[in-house]
């Protein structure tokens, strides 16, 4: 459809790589958000034209999984973990600190478009618990404290630091 | 040349390793010798990772814990140049079958490895996880060499006679469920491995991956051998990008060493796995929305029979097996099925790994004997609670699992005993709670995570689960919010009716996931009635968990104006004089417990 900018062009490229069956449509548009950061409503239409499903399957199926998101996230996305062994270890607790902290709700990016805060049902560190990732790094056996310090880095930094 | 292991799965890579292997480097570099890093997977005892052990000059492995960049550098000084084994976080030596060094004691003989009995997770921590030579090496494709000399059915004869049962919760016969696919006319068929472990609090399928991929991969050829498949494909959570990557490393090493993609028998098997990656939706561990996923659908779980082993991926017989049940395989062919027959209880055989986690001293992957005791898992190797609190309960099987109190827990662990101790195996996670932990707020915490992981294809989950969320939700939930007489009267009504919808969730849901959601709700009010009650009669939570239930006060003798409590409050709720005593405005007051935490003499109270 509107294959125009030069994100359009390699999010092309990447589709492509594909074979063009619906089989493949969770791999496509986990392939896209890896370029995008995000699944732009251009790229869903020429996924659809691409696979020849109507764009509202592409919709329902990227809708479905948590994975995927649809709107633009910040340069540093913070997921905190809200499994069982965090959640007993106070993993609300950091949420509700991050909230404050970054003045954002659960799916929201702060205005500086530095960071989005989101939550994952469990990221199998438990044993660390509680444990955040920031851009897919962990960092494990948290307290608010530690939080406060590692927010103050990154966005001192504008990136994921140690 | 020395060689040092390094623990690198996620929980290593998490507390430091990547530091502490370069410091193993920078070292080398500095004393100008070669030092060989083979990283390793996890051997089960994150506590104390990162874990580092070094080969001593006589060859003997010694194993040492919580190693940090510094204490690297250190403890090569100390074993490489000054032979000095008494160190700091020593956890002990492995056996070599050599005469074993004095005075270091053995690392099977540390209290968290003393009670367990590694079967599957044999080779995890212990060997290269990128080398197919260090498979080799322990015992690896020889499995696959008897079960190629052996007819399919042989190989189903084999499982079918070790007794092994499903490791992914259910607890179905293996071999049965090879059998049956064997059964069905090809010729396209498919082996799925379930990798997506989505279970919070379960981590142990993540660990196998990293530690140990090849003996999942070989797990999988045998089952496409026996039931005459020729496609397997690993649907594994994308939150493992550590266990994907070692997963696409080991099947290119396999491809390229002529195991997978090329006949493996005279008679022309041939073998191929790729890797599908998961998107995030708890319900795909079900396995027919596990297919719904892979066919590129919305991962809905569709009414069973038939079953997959009839009809499952692209309507071909297909067998979906956990990771855990995969990497038992290997070893019940190379050593025959009765070494794992003569462990575990009559109906529940060989080992189980569960992921222990919570409020434990020890946090880690275990792995027992079937019909060992809760008591000895938490106690003799979990180290029991830390701080000096007390134990409450341990909450196992996940969201669909229940919480087993102290009174139960000499329960054993087996498929059978569990489901009457009104919890069930699942996936093998362990929590430990202790009693700051409320358990309604766990019953609620699980119900809001099958809420949020609902497909919503059948009533009874979508609506059912929502509905007990809100009752739950009501029970912590101060007065104050309610809006009139009527609503109170509804919601008194609700909690009356909350055991009777509960009943009605578990009976007429679709899969599994909807069955086993009221579990938590259930069991917690078997175990932990008084405390529900003391949420609604008394408007308490004892464990003071519970924001909406607690109230924050600052004692005027103990406050002595110092405002940092009411220059830390968010929303501005404290108010007072400076060098007089405080006070907080409960409406305003959001529970956040900053005040708590900030003060300096200990004012403020919450009750």
């Amino acid at each position: 459809m509107m294959a125009t900018s030069t994100v359009a062009k390699s999010v092309e490229e990447v589709i492509r790589e594909h074979p063009s069956s619906r089989e493949h449509l969770i791999s496509i548009l986990q392939d896209v958000q890896e370029i995008e950061g995000y699944l732009s409503r251009e790229s869903i239409y020429r996924i659809a034209e691409y696979l020849h499903l109507p764009s509202s399957k592409i919709y329902g199926v990227a809708t479905f999984y948590n994975q995927f998101k649809l709107t633009r996230p910040g340069k540093i996305t913070i997921q905190v973990c809200r499994g069982t062994a965090c959640h007993v270890k106070g993993s609300l607790n950091l949420l509700d600190s991050l909230k404050l902290m970054l003045g954002v709700e659960v799916g929201g990016t702060t205005k500086d478009g530095l960071f989005t805060l989101e939550t994952v049902a469990c990221l199998g560190g438990c044993s660390i618990a509680p444990v955040i990732t920031a851009n897919g790094k962990f960092f494990g056996r948290l307290d608010k404290k530690r939080l406060e310090e590692l927010v103050g880095k990154f966005r001192a930094a504008g990136e994921v630091v140690e | 040349m020395s060689r040092v292991f390094i623990g690198m799965g996620t929980c290593g890579l998490a507390t430091g390793a990547g530091q502490v292997k370069a410091s193993v480097e920078k070292w080398a570099a500095g004393h100008n010798t070669a030092i060989d890093i083979t990283p390793v997977g996890c051997i089960g005892y994150c506590q104390v990772e990162p874990i580092m052990d070094v080969v001593t000059e006589t060859g003997h492995r010694v194993s040492f814990s919580n190693v940090t960049a510094d204490m690297a550098s250190f403890i090569l000084d100390e074993v490489i140049l000054r032979r000095n084994l008494k160190l700091d976080g020593l956890l002990g030596q492995f056996r070599n079958g050599t005469a074993p060094l004095a005075g270091v004691p053995f690392i099977d003989e540390h209290p968290y490895f003393r009670k367990q009995v590694k079967y599957v997770l044999r080779n995890c921590g212990i060997i290269n996880p990128e080398s197919l030579a260090d498979y080799r090496a322990h015992g690896g494709f020889q499995g696959l060499e008897r079960a190629l000399s052996l007819a399919p059915s042989g190989v189903v004869d084999d499982v079918l006679a070790s007794g092994l049962r499903g490791r992914g919760g259910g607890g179905f016969p293996t071999g049965k469920k090879w059998q049956l696919a064997a059964a069905e006319p090809g010729p396209v068929k498919y082996v799925i491995c379930n990798a997506d472990e989505g279970d919070p609090g379960a981590f142990m399928d993540r660990s196998i991956l990293e530690g140990d991929p090849f003996s999942v991969l070989e797990g999988m050829i045998m089952a496409g051998y026996a039931i005459g498949a020729s496609e397997g494909i690993i649907y594994c959570r994308a939150e493992y990008p550590l266990a994907i990557e070692r997963l696409q490393k080991a099947i290119a090493t396999l491809t390229a060493e002529k195991l997978l993609g090329a006949p493996l028998s005279a008679a022309g098997f041939t073998f191929s796995v790729r890797v599908k990656k998961g998107a995030g939706a708890f319900v795909c561990g079900e396995e027919t929305a596990l297919m719904a996923s892979i066919e590129g659908r919305r991962g809905m779980p569709r009414p069973r029979p038939p079953y997959p082993a009839v009809a499952g991926l692209f309507q071909r017989p297909t067998i979906i097996n956990n990771v855990e049940t995969f990497a038992n395989v290997p070893h019940i062919l190379r050593e025959g099925p009765a070494r794992l027959a003569a462990l575990g209880t009559e109906k529940s055989k060989g080992t189980k790994v569960f992921a222990l986690t919570g409020k434990v001293r020890n946090t880690g992957l275990v792995e027992v004997v079937m019909g060992t005791t809760l008591r000895e898992i938490v106690f003799d190797i979990g180290g029991g609670i830390p701080g000096g609190k007390k134990f409450k309960a341990v909450q196992i099987g996940g969201p669909a699992g229940g919480c087993i109190p102290e009174s139960a827990l000499d329960t054993k662990v087996d498929y059978d005993s569990l489901r009457s101790a009104g919890a069930m195996m699942g996936s093998g996670g362990l929590v430990v709670m202790d009693e700051d932990t409320c358990m309604v707020d766990v019953a609620r915490y699980f119900l809001g995570f099958i809420t949020s992981e609902s497909c919503g294809k059948c009533i009874p989950c979508r609506e059912g689960t929502q509905r007990l969320y809100e009752v739950l939700d009501a029970i912590v939930s101060p007065y104050s919010r309610m809006a009139s007489e009527e609503d109170n009267l509804l919601r008194f009504n609700r909690v009356l009716n909350m055991e009777s919808l509960a009943k009605v969730i578990k009976d007429t849901s679709l899969c599994g996931l909807g069955q086993g959601a009221p579990n938590p709700v259930l069991s917690t009010l078997r175990y932990f009635r008084p405390e529900y009650e003391a949420h609604i009669y008394d408007r308490k939570c004892p464990a003071k968990q519970c924001k909406g239930l607690l109230t924050y006060s600052i004692a005027n003798d103990a406050c002595t104006g110092c405002t940092l409590c009411a220059r830390k409050c968010p929303t501005g709720a404290i108010v007072g004089e400076k060098k007089k005593a405080h006070y907080i405005v409960d409406e305003k007051c959001i529970r956040c417990g900053m005040c708590a935490e900030v003060c300096r003499f200990s004012a403020v109270k919450v009750s």
